[in-house]
């Protein structure tokens, strides 16, 4: 079974090196077979050169800096707005840096670490001010965790769509820094102070409210990602960052926390990430992200050929651990364990697989996650009937759907 | 180092111990004991590192001054704290919005291109069939926001750059666009929080409370 699932190459036509010179002109990413039989997908830019034999040749000597693949070309996908993953690109759960999606009001700050400051006040017996390195000094903690944009859905009429473009909002990295219970401790909170103020120092000095209680659970002060400094669209030089919950409630490039006894009702946590639900109501400060999978191979552009085919994707929830995820290859008829790849961490994306033998006949796949508290990712009918048909982009976790045709061309199948 | 001192669980102060009937129950295998506190916050274990052996307190970062906090202290909360002093009428912002605000909202706050801040007749109520566009109007709870989010955030190719009394005219004006003030009214520190806004009544918690349901 092994050496059917692994390096045979399943879904695609060799390539020829005067077709990869002399065919892709942009930086599409194609399916390729290497010399010793092995499948990658990269990307041909246009002046891509094909070396000579390397056995020949000296290569590059020791640098400081490492750099990709000339063939690896993954990179984000930016709108206006938002930037986003390549999901399809990635092999694992957790997202180079460079490739974290991005999401921010304002532009991305340019801060001197060294004038850096993160004053908290407000409902507490010491207000105080903290450097960077002030807060590199605290005992420091480290947690592998999702991020996720809570407007993380997109569809397409034509299924011409991929999974970056669909479910793009959210990446993965190994987050450290100092545990916002621990910096608590040293101002000493009021009894009547139940929520606090985080505000960036972006050109939006963008603000939410965040009950205590969440700060003092788990919620932390971020200053690296994936063990380097955190990344400037990441929020440098520090951050806030609660596990589990909507991405905008994050606050980056920290430089105010203020305790107060009610919420401050700010523009984002009003307008902006609020959702219409049914009978005409509006949903505040829904703050946890759902459970959620997408398959991440095979989708769209993709196309397969007949025989094993690995299906893979992410799975994650914002409430906790991921316990199950099916896989259906028969449109939903009948459902099937995906296995889950180890370690499958609390608030995290967790890498599933499924075998399967592809007949050839049209039909669809999916997949559905499962959390420890019994939620199951529910259908886009079922968050239609549960929210009514004003139901806004947020908070939107459907299932998934790929249409594989007879031909093998992955659509995706869009949701009416 | 000495304020590395470390203090025994019965020293600490009210604060610390309500940190840890807090969070000492999400932590994964040191204080499970204290489990009937986790289900204040949530039934998933969480993996936290902060321990009750660690002092009450480092020592690290500087006490802040009211002079300091009072610089960066710019939010604006419902009940109208933190609303400066200063006013605007609605005439004095219609004037300020044409050329500072219409160029990406729109001649009235409804042509754009960027967000809609005006609502229009059919499009007033919140939560219908038509209302795809969130407007001042129809979507947002509180008028303080207004004035806070203008003052922070706008206008976008120079934000922080109004004085308040152009921050105070701006809200008036967009209130009285989205018929909620007279013409004739003028916004200030005691005004501002008494608008009541449409959309408020709407406003709903997150009643998700994890488990199969799908809400």
């Amino acid at each position: 079974m092994k050496s059917e699932t692994e390096d045979t190459p399943l879904f695609h036509k060799p390539l020829s090196r005067r077709k990869l010179l002399g065919g892709a002109a942009t930086a599409a990413v194609v399916l390729v077979q290497t010399a010793v039989g092995k499948t990658v997908q990269a990307a041909i830019p246009e002046a891509a050169v094909i070396p000579d034999d390397p056995t020949k040749k000296q290569g590059p000597l020791p640098s400081e800096l490492g750099t990709r693949s000339a063939y690896e070309k993954p990179v984000r996908k930016p709108s206006d707005t938002s930037s986003r993953t390549p999901l399809q690109d990635l092999y694992g759960t957790i997202t180079p840096a460079d490739l974290h999606y991005e999401r921010h009001h304002g532009g991305v700050p340019t801060i001197n670490p060294e004038e850096y400051e993160l004053y908290i006040h407000g409902l507490v017996e010491k207000p105080m001010k903290f450097t960077l390195s002030d807060l590199k000094r605290f005992p420091a903690f480290s947690r592998i965790c999702f991020l996720e944009c809570s407007g993380n859905f997109r569809s397409n009429p034509a299924g011409k769509i991929t999974p970056q473009e669909i479910a793009g909002l959210t990446s993965q990295s190994e987050w450290t820094g100092v545990l916002l219970s621990t910096l608590f401790r040293e101002v000493g909170i009021k009894p009547n102070a139940t929520w606090f103020l985080a505000e960036g120092s972006d050109a939006a000095v963008m603000t939410r409210s965040i009950p205590v209680k969440k700060g003092l659970q788990d919620g932390m002060i971020a200053y690296a990602q994936n063990g380097e400094a955190i990344r400037p669209e990441q929020g440098y030089p520090a951050r806030l960052f609660l596990p589990g919950w909507e991405g905008n409630t994050s606050v980056k490039w920290l430089r105010r926390i203020e305790f107060s006894d009610a919420p401050f009702m700010t523009r984002e946590e009003t307008s902006k990430y609020t959702e219409p639900v049914k009978d005409g109501k509006i949903r505040q400060f829904s703050f946890d992200m759902d459970a959620r999978s997408i398959i991440t191979f095979p989708t769209y552009p993709v196309q397969v050929e007949k025989g094993w085919i690995e299906i893979r994707g992410i799975a994650w929830s914002g409430r906790g651990k991921i316990t199950k995820v099916e896989v259906s290859t028969d449109a939903g008829k009948t459902w099937q364990l995906a296995r889950l790849q180890d370690p499958v961490l609390d608030k995290a994306h967790t890498y599933f697989r499924h075998l399967w033998q592809w007949n050839g006949t049209e039909t669809e796949i999916m997949s559905r996650a499962v959390d420890e508290t019994g939620y199951t990712q529910p259908t886009f009918n079922q968050l239609v009937a549960a929210r009514g048909d004003n139901k806004g982009g947020y908070h939107f976790n459907p299932i998934t759907t790929w249409l594989i045709q007879w031909d093998g061309q992955v659509l995706n199948k869009p949701d009416k | 180092m000495e304020n590395l001192k470390f203090l025994k669980i019965t020293n600490l102060s009210w604060f610390l111990a309500g940190v840890l009937l807090l969070t000492g129950a999400c932590t994964a295998s040191q204080t499970t004991s204290k489990s009937s506190a986790s289900s204040l916050i949530s039934a998933a274990p969480v993996t936290k590192a902060d321990s009750p052996e660690w002092p009450s307190t480092f020592g690290f970062g500087k006490p802040a001054t009211p002079q300091e906090i009072a610089l960066l202290d710019i939010d604006v909360r419902p009940d109208g704290k933190g609303l400066p002093s200063g006013s605007g009428t609605v005439l004095a912002g219609k004037a300020v919005y044409a050329v500072k605000c219409a160029a990406c909202h729109g001649k009235t706050g409804v042509e754009g291109p960027n967000n809609r801040l005006v609502s229009v007749a059919e499009n007033e109520a919140a939560g219908t069939e038509s209302n795809k566009e969130k407007t001042i109007g129809n979507y947002w709870p509180y008028a303080t926001t207004l004035f806070d989010y203008i003052r922070r955030a706008m206008p976008f190719n120079a934000p922080g750059s109004l004085t308040n009394e152009e921050v105070y005219a701006l809200t008036a004006f967009l209130l009285n666009a989205n018929k909620i003030i007279p013409a004739e009214a003028s916004i200030n520190a005691e005004t501002l929080p008494k608008v009541v806004m449409p959309a408020q009544k709407l406003f709903v918690p997150d009643d998700r409370k994890g488990g199969p349901e799908i809400r």
